[in-house]
């Protein structure tokens, strides 16, 4: 018998698992890009159908919205796997607990967090953004969406075990979305006006980068509380 | 120092010290707060610019430098407890969080209702309140998580990692929040100078943000006593000190 | 089982301590278990069995006490001690969105396992004919033996299960039991807990560690 898996394949064992459940549970992927759709249609409604209004807070609608579709699908992340024990034998696992954590993780982007992405342009369009900004909007949500699935799921980690988790989940997740939204909406503002925002996206790249480093530990270490 | 650390973790140490430390905070804090309250509100001169308004300095400063040593305070409580295991830190962050919670709002108070006179406006989206708005999601956070888990022991530990998480993150908060505003609001006012203070101003301050601290280290010591028979109930030393209250 | 086998102290408890929701489930319990050991955790409901169970596996960490493995403490060697660790518990680890099969390579894989035949393994719990099912499709019995089908292909010294004989028949039980014998005798040991009477391991080769219900 032989034990000797390596980190890569043990990583794509687990994304792929993720990715086939998802597949035959397409409810999962589909809710909550419904929800980002209607949510930004609905501003309109609410503030008025004039163009120039809509271009000026266009970018808060698109990312606010991505923030709440983003929690709302990450409440399943962990919750599945908790309720039938595959989440202990994960924990169980040889394999380190932060490479497992981050193949999940990775699953639940590629599930929910691209769609997103996908789909922003055709709102941006309903919303007047301005013609310059699109770039900046692709580019905000490809850099800003990882980091929020990221501390997001610790959010989620440290919930899972609860009977009712939802509305703490929010309490506990979005205050920790505040920087992203601020350099987020920012560099689409500065590409609107013609200036220069690859500051705002070097802020965004590293923090995605201290996100991937740091998160699955705390991820990790969340889900051995929540498990216990 | 782990050894002495882990001296006090047993949890009878721990209740008995903090008795002792008690009414030594209680009576500096009093002295404290009173001597700052007073001077600061009544004796201090009047701003030459803001008139009397300003007097809720006094008690705004110091509750907003003393919610963020609040929250550090729990933070590294909820990191020796983690860390090292030690359960009498797990208590101390989960009596330290409602306290800085409090402070934080009386904080945000202070400073919308000093906004009024300065702004004409209850509410600006100023930096300092904005941060100190945030904060005070984090502290609920902790706290709701906290309350959560029916296992205590458990729900220190979750508070905890949730307290760190929220250290990591609020420079980075803290920082966006003010780039954001140098942004939206090109011509932030100016409230006051600190270097430019005249003594007399200045040495009340200082007594009343020494007091609001020695004063959080006061009825966080009492909390941190609730905390600890709550969690031992089940221990013989409360039970006999349970008896021995019930006898008196 | 062979005596040089029997005196290998594989795990150790010390002075545990499990406190849940305020209630001392148990305090200042010690054990050793060696190779070539059968285990069973016996004691009435509510009595920290699963508890004692999680503990010893890692999964939940004691109000006081340590576990060790080798003579070291399981929190500081997780990854050697997970390497030799296969933990059974009240939920099977079988998702019901997939196949038998994708489950059990699932789980054998996330063990660090890649030389199998998932076909084989599922033949030798009588699952033959069922690998292309949706685990949400079989019964709970089949179920089951997709979790137990790791037992038929693991290296792990340790293995901690948690009530192993529910929804199995009797002839799945008896074979189950010929399996630990065949694991304690190759230097293995077993611990776990059941309701269910066992025929083949008599109580001579049987350990047991009994928990009080405690009313405090």
């Amino acid at each position: 018998m032989k034990r000797g898996i390596s980190y890569t394949a043990a990583f794509m064992t687990l994304l792929q698992r993720d990715l086939r459940i998802a597949v035959r549970h397409r409810g999962d992927i589909f809710n909550p890009l419904l929800f980002f759709i209607l949510v930004v249609t609905l501003f309109p409604l609410g503030i008025g159908p004039e163009p120039q209004v809509l271009t000026r807070v266009a970018p808060g609608i698109i990312w606010v919205a991505a923030l709440l579709a983003s929690m709302l699908s990450l409440e399943r992340l962990f919750k599945a796997d908790y309720n039938d024990g595959t989440l202990e034998q994960m924990l169980l696992s040889p394999q380190p607990l932060s490479l497992l954590v981050l193949a999940k993780v990775l699953a639940h982007w590629i599930l929910t967090g691209v769609p997103l992405i996908l789909v922003a342009p055709l709102l941006a369009v309903l919303l007047h953004l301005d013609g310059n900004s699109y770039g900046a909007l692709m580019a905000t949500l490809a850099l800003g969406t990882p980091i929020l699935s990221l501390l997001g799921a610790i959010g989620v980690a440290l919930t899972v075990g609860l009977r009712k988790g939802g509305v703490l989940l929010s309490l506990l997740i979005l205050p920790l979305y505040i920087p992203v939204l601020i350099f987020a909406t920012s560099a689409i503002d500065a590409a609107g006006l013609n200036l220069a925002y690859d500051g705002q996206l070097a802020i965004l790249a590293a923090m995605l980068v201290g996100s991937l480093i740091l998160a699955p530990f705390a991820i990790g270490a969340s889900l051995r509380v929540s498990t216990n | 120092m782990w050894k002495w650390l882990h001296s006090y973790a047993d949890p009878e140490r721990a209740y008995k010290l903090s008795g002792t430390l008690l009414p030594w905070f209680s009576v500096l804090a009093i002295l404290l707060v009173g001597t700052g309250s007073i001077w600061g509100l009544l004796f201090a001169p009047t701003d030459y610019q803001q008139g009397d308004s300003y007097r809720i300095i006094f008690i705004h400063v110091p509750a907003a430098s003393m919610s963020m040593a609040a929250y550090m305070g729990m933070a590294t409580a909820s990191f020796i407890g983690l860390v090292w295991q030690i359960k009498s830190a797990d208590w101390a962050a989960a009596a330290i969080a409602p306290i800085g919670a409090v402070i934080t709002f009386i904080a945000l108070l202070t400073g919308a209702a000093w906004g009024k006179p300065m702004w004409g406006t209850w509410w600006v989206w100023d930096a300092r309140l904005t941060s100190e708005l945030v904060l005070l999601f984090l502290y609920l956070g902790v706290i709701s998580l906290y309350a959560s888990f029916e296992d205590k022991v458990l729900a220190a530990r979750a508070a905890g990692i949730l307290a760190i998480v929220g250290v990591i993150n609020i420079p980075i908060i803290k920082y966006s929040v003010d780039w954001w505003s140098s942004l939206h609001q090109p011509s932030t006012i100016k409230i006051t100078e600190k270097s430019t203070m005249s003594t007399d101003m200045l040495y009340p301050l200082l007594i009343n943000i020494v007091g609001f601290g020695v004063m959080i280290g006061a009825i966080t010591l009492v909390r941190y006593r609730t905390e600890i028979l709550a969690r031992n109930g089940m221990r013989p030393w409360v039970r006999e000190l349970a008896t021995a209250e019930e006898a008196k | 089982m062979t005596i040089s086998n029997q005196s290998r102290v594989l795990l150790s408890a010390n002075e545990l301590t499990c406190i849940r929701e305020e209630r001392i489930l148990f305090d200042g319990l010690s054990f050793n278990i060696n190779a070539g050991d059968i285990v069973q955790i016996e004691g009435p409901n509510g009595a920290g069995k699963t508890s004692l169970l999680r503990i010893i596996a890692g999964l939940s960490r004691p109000y006081a006490g340590e576990v060790e493995y080798l003579g070291e403490d399981i929190t500081r060697c997780r990854d050697e001690f997970n390497h030799d660790l296969l933990y059974l518990g009240h939920l099977a680890g079988v998702k019901s969105e997939l196949t038998a099969e994708e489950n059990l390579n699932f789980n054998l894989r996330i063990s660090g396992y890649d030389d199998f035949d998932t076909t084989e393994l599922l033949a030798k719990v009588n699952l033959a004919g069922f690998e292309e099912a949706l685990a949400g499709h079989l019964s709970a019995g089949q179920h089951r033996r997709t979790a137990l089908a790791r037992l038929q292909h693991s290296n792990c010294k340790i293995w901690i299960l948690d009530e192993p004989f529910t929804a199995i028949d009797k002839k799945g039980v008896e074979e189950l039991e010929q399996l630990f014998i065949q694991h304690a005798e190759s230097g293995g040991c077993v611990i776990l807990t059941t309701h269910q009477d066992m025929s083949i391991i008599s109580d001579d080769i049987l350990r047991k560690i009994t928990l009080d219900y405690r009313f405090v």
